[in-house]
């Protein structure tokens, strides 16, 4: 029985049961359900919802031209702020900012559902491909921006907005970053990342070189030169290490890789999973490469933590999802040896663990867990060596270090999202530091 | 158990709540259903002279507003009297009456305005034992283009000679229907009074055009890309109903004139309201178009249980209590001074009250305290005028408190002062009455 093999294997499920478990995990708001939803919004005097998007969409606003039957006038209130609007419906943790200050929250403990009205309104422009953004006159200049994924593409939308042009170089075959390589399959269905990628470019002025990787393609000195201004939005290209002995063994994999495996994969009956998977990490990583792992037809998936549910990066909402799917979570644990025989795992080993005079500290007392597959998911972080830092760019905590404006240490170069020192791992964020790094540069070259 | 059976104008039912003339009342089947569910009478859909029947629209008849959620606030209808054959009609309401006597049956006319067309159906109906008879002089659209309906009713000596015309033909009660299309309610009420009307009902419906269809440009209901007024009515109505009530109510030339309300009565607080307001009882039709007939169950406990709760045991009990407190703004008391004040525990900080207050009245509420997000009244600027209140989406959480007589009002740094005193009195007052000395 394919369901129950031992080990890493294909084909668990049926095609049907893959087609089921990685479809909409939200499905859109119809127009009925969009406008019952929309009614629920008390139209706020300086909503805290606004107040807590990063972006600071206008959320009143556009749920009351939704409400009046008016959604391509909400999308562009959306898009004037977040022109990845699209994505950050599906993907942003509405429950830890728009919809957990919702005063609706606050009355009845039911928010307005924000982050599905917002999918309502973009997907509504998207679908006709309505283009509310026009270019300002030629302003002569030429910008380089490193990376395409939601910091990148925010950057680049603002600078040609604003007259620019932008060209991004891409290290990966496919734009969207995270968008289309780290997000869970069943948050953007049907090619969304790519969609809004189109999107986001059809307003002209902006050139993307894929496959061209600072470091290994081109240097950040040849983009200072050849460019009148550079943005870095490269994000973090590699993965922290367990510190557990035996992570090199064959069945240890990072969990970035796996789920951008899974959004790669054109038949996700060919994807091999464990029978009994183990994922390291407290994130919204280790959260969903767990949920797909399950999805994918493991029998167990455990994630192991090794501090408490209060202390996790995921949210209490993903947390609760990662159950209702099935996965067990279990907290203060962190992983020591990873035990394989014949190159095959078998279990790992994790010690518990406990905070002693505020330091996390290994208890002595372990415990096993079988396993055919560990995924690591304990954090990303920069590639510095592909910087060629040395020079001025400055890091901080091993990230590009950026003021108020983006701007990093080194004259003419700016720099946002993950790979820079204010990053905080959500879309959202990243689309807000593109944005307004944009808004920096269109200044000082203006000046 | 309080005890809610009702008597008006000699006209008895186990409960207060009528059906209005309308469509719910058009035939027996759907009296009946409404006699099971619960309904104390009915007033039988406007019956014409015998002859062809009229002819309705075969397009849309109503048109609606609707609030949050797409409940329907308001309705308007385009539809004229009973199309059906008036012995058809007359036949039902026999067996009606026969198979449900201890309801009411009243039934509504509209003929043209000849004494001897009323002389014709009055004997008809008579002879079915209904309970009494109602004069459609209300119906806004259609029939009043034909020198009937709303075009009797705004003519006071019409109003007055057909009433006494029906009073001299009918053994019958008379209760007359009067449309709120009209400057003053009290003339209509006072001719109706004057011919010897048994009653008055109130309000029918509003000319109305509830909205235009910005593909074709036309008014709504549309019918081939047309459409003209209708007659309004449903929870939009209440308050003007409430206001025409209370005007006959107080009005001294129609002391006594028994009053049956309608107008918006969704609820059995509505109804309530309009009792106090004077009604005898209330009709109600729109709520049932909205929810069918079961509303009626609603109604009948929420009364039952709230003169339970406040001690009335019969309608009388509580009959008109509000109308004395409905007088004319010079005679409200000035120095009544109340300011709004917050339940910060209630409050979700939505900041509707802040902003509604800063940008359209008295910039008296604060949106930030101590650099936190709070809201709170200036009782400096606060003039009492309840717009929080009303713009708060919970309930109780604002409420407009009056400061007690000596304490200091902010606002006018002045007293407030325990002594009544009105416009009237008042010093900016050019035509103030002087206290004879």
């Amino acid at each position: 029985m394919t369901r129950l093999k031992d080990g890493i294997a294909p084909g668990r499920l049926s095609a049907a049961q893959y087609r089921d478990n990685f479809s909409d995990l939200h499905p859109p708001l119809d127009d009925h359900e969009a406008l019952v939803a929309a009614d629920r919004c008390y139209f706020c005097h300086d909503a805290p919802c606004m107040n807590a998007c990063p972006t600071s969409i206008d959320i009143p606003l556009f749920i009351r031209e939704i409400a009046t039957g008016n959604p391509l006038g909400s999308a562009k209130t959306i898009f004037d702020q977040n022109i990845l609007g699209g994505m950050c419906a599906r993907v942003c943790p509405t429950e830890q900012l728009c919809e957990e200050v919702c005063v609706r929250e606050t009355a009845e403990g039911k928010p307005v559902e924000i982050g599905r009205l917002q999918r309502y309104a973009t997907d509504t422009a998207m679908a006709v491909n309505a283009q509310f953004f026009l270019r300002a006159p030629a302003t002569g200049k030429k910008i380089a921006v490193v990376g395409a994924g939601p910091a990148g593409l925010a950057c680049a939308h603002r600078l040609a907005m604003n007259g620019h042009e932008v060209e991004i170089f891409e290290a990966k075959k496919k734009s969207g970053g995270l968008n289309e390589y780290g997000i869970a399959t069943y948050k953007t269905v049907d090619g969304f990342a790519q969609a809004e990628v189109n999107y986001v470019t059809a307003i002209g002025g902006i050139t993307i070189h894929n496959a061209k990787s600072l470091g290994r393609d081109f240097k950040l000195a040849d983009l200072t030169s050849d460019y009148d201004a550079v943005f870095l939005g490269m994000g973090l290209g590699g993965v922290n290490a367990l510190d557990a002995k035996g992570e090199d063994a064959k069945g240890v994999a990072d969990a970035v890789d796996f789920i951008a495996d899974l959004r790669q994969a054109k038949d996700l009956g060919k994807l091999a999973i464990g029978r009994r998977v183990v994922v390291i990490g407290g994130g919204m990583t280790a959260i969903d490469a767990a949920i797909q792992s399950k999805l994918l037809g493991a029998e167990e998936v455990t994630i192991c933590y090794r501090r408490g549910a209060e202390a996790m990066k995921a949210s209490r909402y993903e947390q609760e999802l990662a159950a209702s799917k099935g996965v067990t979570i279990r907290h203060w644990l962190a992983p020591k040896r990873i035990h394989d025989k014949k190159g095959k795992l078998r279990t790992i080993e994790l010690e518990y663990t406990e905070v002693r005079n505020g330091k996390l500290k290994g208890s002595g007392e372990t415990i096993e867990i079988a396993c055919d597959q560990v995924f690591k998911a304990i954090g990303q972080m920069l590639v510095a060596d592909d910087l060629g830092v040395g020079g001025r760019l400055e890091l901080e905590r091993g990230k590009i270090r950026i003021d108020k404006e983006g701007c990093t240490s080194l004259a003419g170069v700016w720099a946002g999202g993950d790979c820079s020192s204010t990053g905080d791992d959500l879309t959202v964020s990243a689309v807000a530091q593109g944005r307004d790094a944009a808004e920096s540069i269109h200044r000082a070259l203006a000046g | 158990m309080a005890d809610i059976r009702s008597e008006f104008v000699g006209i008895k039912s186990p409960n207060p709540f009528w059906l209005a003339s309308a469509p719910p009342t058009d035939k027996a089947y759907n009296v009946e259903r409404a006699f099971r569910a619960g309904w104390g009478g009915v007033v039988w859909k406007t019956l014409g002279e015998e002859g062809p029947p009229v002819v309705n629209v075969n397009g849309p008849r109503y048109g609606a507003i609707w609030g949050a959620d797409r409940r329907l606030l308001g309705l308007n209808n385009i539809e004229l009297i009973t199309d059906r054959d008036l012995y058809v009609n007359l036949r039902e309401i026999k067996q009606v009456k026969k198979d449900w006597p201890d309801r009411a049956v009243v039934v509504s006319l509209m003929v043209p305005c000849e004494e001897d067309a009323w002389k014709a159906i009055l004997p008809l109906v008579e002879e079915t034992g209904a309970d009494g008879i109602e004069l459609n002089f209300g119906c806004p659209h259609g029939m009043s283009e034909r020198g009937m309906g709303a075009a009797v009713g705004q003519v006071p000596e019409y109003v007055e000679m057909v009433v006494r015309w029906c009073k001299a033909n009918t053994r019958m009660p008379v209760i007359t229907k009067l449309t709120p299309n009209i400057t003053d309610i009290r003339k209509p009420a006072r001719a109706a009074h004057a011919g010897g009307t048994d009653a008055v009902s109130l309000i029918n419906t509003i000319n109305s055009i509830t909205s235009v269809n910005l593909d074709t440009f036309s008014p709504e209901p549309s019918i081939d890309g047309k459409g003209t007024h209708g007659g309004y009515c449903g929870p939009a109505v209440k308050p003007i109903a409430l206001s025409m009530v209370s005007e006959i109510a107080r009005d001294a030339e129609c002391a006594g004139l028994p009053i049956s309300a309608i107008g918006g009565i969704t609820t059995w607080r509505d109804a309530a309201e309009f009792i106090a307001m004077g009604a005898g009882n209330v009709q109600v039709c729109t709520a049932a178009m909205t929810y069918g007939f079961k509303i009626v169950q609603e109604m009948i406990s929420g009364l039952e249980n709230w003169m339970d709760a406040k001690g009335h045991a019969t309608l009388a009990d509580f009959t008109g209590r509000a109308v004395a407190n409905v007088t004319d703004w010079q005679f409200l008391n000035l120095n009544y001074v109340t300011k709004a004040r917050i339940d910060q525990e209630k409050c979700i900080s939505c900041g509707r009250c802040h902003i509604a207050c800063e940008d359209t009245s008295h910039q008296a509420i604060t949106q930030t305290v101590n650099g936190k997000r709070m809201f709170e009244v200036i009782e400096a600027e606060c003039v009492g005028c309840n717009l929080c209140v009303n713009v708060c989406p919970v309930e109780d959480c604002i409420s407009m408190v009056p400061l007690s007589p000596g304490s200091l009002d902010e606002r006018t740094k002045e007293p407030v002062h325990a002594e009544y005193a009105n416009w009237t009195t008042h010093p900016n007052n050019p035509m103030a009455k002087t206290a004879a000395e």
